[in-house]
């Protein structure tokens, strides 16, 4: 029986959306499977998520430590090599903090690495065969890993429907003697929060977002005019904050604002994962790309293949002369 | 500061509408345009602007094929002072720890303080940079957007978390980072820089020069495979609005009005 461990990241005492995705991903890997949940932290936030996780799952291990209390992921990493059995599959989610811990605790366990799986199709003997995509999401693939001696997968958060908190009846063990002595390299200061810019896009109920494919600062222009049109607010991808194009708070994604808004007009932009976390609440969405292969295809409800140079000054007089 | 960026030679997503072979297996890789990660090129750049500050050098290493020189020399124009090609048929196939492990194994014969990676390649796993550091035991950060040199044996460093917060760390040298975009703005390359280095000796060092066994690398010794590549069966996907941009424009305009975008 193949033994999995869920790490749960969590904020304030409560767990994050992926503790519940976790059931769902350790099921496709063996139905069979034995799943334990994993937190650590110290103090009352602590013993929260443990209980909070004992309703969900039927096994909780809990580390405990006072230099754990921020989630360091080197000082992670050590306690949960010290605790977790080595051939154990453990499973991670692949955002800022798994991205941080997961590949070192692949090699610190000696285990298998697989990054950001979307999907799993099963387990044969001791192949695991999962589904991951490549390229910013214009191709997919199998990827198969030999967890013999333990595999570390982080999935992708969302990608596994959430099971309901349940009732499981679990109890949380507390393994926090078996971790030896923690001490890190790299010590957490601060967290310096992101600035606000002068427009909130997150109150917009249309949003005309620009890409990579606005290909030219002096290009921004005819996306505003388009926005003025339509009463929208511009938004953008992560390139376009990276070239200062436009400032930071304009960014929609993961890394970026989350927004929830009508109408989402996705300009030249191709549909990465990241870019998509931040759009929630399932708006309209309108994708105008010159690529008709462009991943963001497969998420719109409604695809145009232009140039968005071309295509947005017209539907711009389309509009006003309406 | 001694410093060592590894890059990596990737299809260029904005350039290329990406097909799979006539077997299925494989892109057709025929007519597909190359360049340097884009990940890559920021942590050369913030390379070279350290070194600039504190002084040193910058060493640029991948592990490819011949063809990879090619991006080696780019970030030489750039301003790296030094490339080494990594390349030997034993690497084939290797997964992120065969290469992590080639990478290594090139680390060891030198004296880097600071070691950067790009935060993720065209495989988006995000992966070499967090194994190196763990095989080297330094320690590391991955999405960094920030260095501040404190002095020779620590460095302050910012990483992105979600929500555009940014995490500050002290970290003690030596260390591996993993970069991400917006750090900086990675300087421009023209020709005149790539003709510049287009003569400059770059050492290549396979498996015997770097004392690897051929048989933890590489396909050989991967644990994680690739399969195959293919295009799922996604449902509909979007409903394509086709026709003259004229007839397009009117068919949207009516479905946002429908939906309130209008
Ligand atoms: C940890 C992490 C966090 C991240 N966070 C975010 C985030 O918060 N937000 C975010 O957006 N990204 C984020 N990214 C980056 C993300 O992975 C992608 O690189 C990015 O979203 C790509 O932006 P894009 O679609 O504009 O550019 P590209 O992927 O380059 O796509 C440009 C598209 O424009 C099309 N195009 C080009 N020219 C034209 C034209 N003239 N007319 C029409 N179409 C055209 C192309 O066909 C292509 O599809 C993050 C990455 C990492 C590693
Ligand atoms: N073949 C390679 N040679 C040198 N560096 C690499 C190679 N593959 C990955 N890297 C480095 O690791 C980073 C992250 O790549 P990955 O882990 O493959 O997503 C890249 O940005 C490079 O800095």
């Amino acid at each position: 029986m193949t033994q999995i461990f869920a790490y749960i990241p969590f904020k304030n005492g409560s767990a994050e959306d992926v503790a519940l995705e976790y059931p769902a991903a350790a099921g496709k890997i063996d139905p069979n499977a034995d799943l334990t949940a994993v937190v650590t932290g110290a103090g009352p936030d602590l013993d929260a998520v443990a209980e909070e996780m004992a309703k969900t799952y039927k096994a909780v291990i809990k580390i405990s430590h006072a230099d754990l209390d921020y989630p360091n992921a080197e000082l992670v990493r050590k306690a949960m090599t010290d605790v977790l059995p080595h051939d154990a599959v453990i499973l991670v989610p692949h955002d800022t903090f798994g991205m941080d811990l997961a590949p070192g605790l692949s090699v610190k366990m000696d285990a298998a690495y697989a990054a950001d799986i979307v999907d799993f199709e099963g387990l044969e003997g001791t192949t695991l065969k999962m589904i991951r995509q490549e390229l910013g999401g214009a191709v997919y693939t199998h990827v198969t890993s030999d967890i013999s001696s333990g595999a570390v997968i982080t999935i992708r958060p969302g990608s596994f429907a959430p099971i309901e908190a349940g009732s499981a009846g679990g109890t949380a063990i507390d393994k926090s003697e078996e971790v030896k002595e923690l001490s890190a390299k790299r010590k957490f200061l601060e967290i310096v929060e992101a600035e606000v810019g002068d427009v909130d896009i997150t109150k917009s109920d249309v949003l005309v977002s620009i890409g990579r494919g606005i290909e030219d600062e002096e290009n921004i222009e005819i996306a505003q005019e388009l926005a003025e049109a339509m009463g929208a607010v511009v938004s953008c991808s992560r390139p376009i904050v990276d070239a200062k194009w436009l400032e930071k708070s304009r960014q929609v994604g993961t890394s970026g604002q989350t927004v929830k808004p009508k109408v989402y007009m996705a300009m030249g932009i191709s549909g990465s994962f990241q870019h998509l976390g931040g759009v929630k609440g399932n708006p309209f969405i309108v994708a105008v790309n010159k690529n008709p292969k462009a991943p963001i295809f497969q998420v719109a409800d409604v695809g145009i293949v232009e140039d968005i140079l071309e295509f947005m000054p017209e539907l711009t007089e389309a509009i006003k002369s309406q | 500061m001694e410093i060592l960026v590894c890059v990596k030679r990737v299809p260029d997503t904005a350039e290329n509408e990406f097909e799979l072979n006539s077997a299925g297996n494989d892109l057709d890789r025929d007519d597909l345009v190359y360049s340097v990660n884009e990940w890559d090129n920021y942590a050369v750049e913030e390379a070279i602007q350290i070194v600039d500050n504190v002084g040193g050098s910058v060493t640029v290493v991948t592990v490819g094929d011949d063809e990879s020189e090619e991006v080696l020399r780019r970030e030489m124009a750039m301003g790296a002072n030094n490339g080494v090609l990594l390349s030997d048929d034993a690497f084939e196939g290797s997964d992120g720890k065969g290469i992590a492990a080639i990478l290594k194994a090139e680390i060891e014969k030198g004296k880097y303080d600071l070691i950067l990676t790009g935060a993720q390649a065209d495989e988006g796993a995000g992966q070499v940079g967090g194994m190196l550091a763990a095989m080297l035991d330094y320690p590391y950060a991955s999405l960094v957007n920030k260095i501040e040199v404190v002095d020779d044996a620590t460095i302050k460093v910012g990483r992105e978390i979600e929500g555009g917060n940014q995490e500050m760390n002290q970290i003690q040298l030596p260390c591996v980072l993993s970069i991400q975009t917006g750090i900086n703005e990675p300087r421009y390359v023209g020709i005149r820089g790539i003709r510049k280095v287009a003569s400059v000796d770059i050492p290549v060092k396979g498996a015997g020069d770097l004392g690897i066994d051929a048989a933890t690398v590489g396909g050989a010794g991967a644990k994680t495979k690739r399969v195959d590549y293919f295009v799922p069966d996604l449902g509909e996907g979007a409903e394509m609005l086709e026709g003259s941009t004229d007839e397009i424009i009117e068919k949207l305009i009516e479905k946002l009005k429908a939906k309130g975008g209008l």
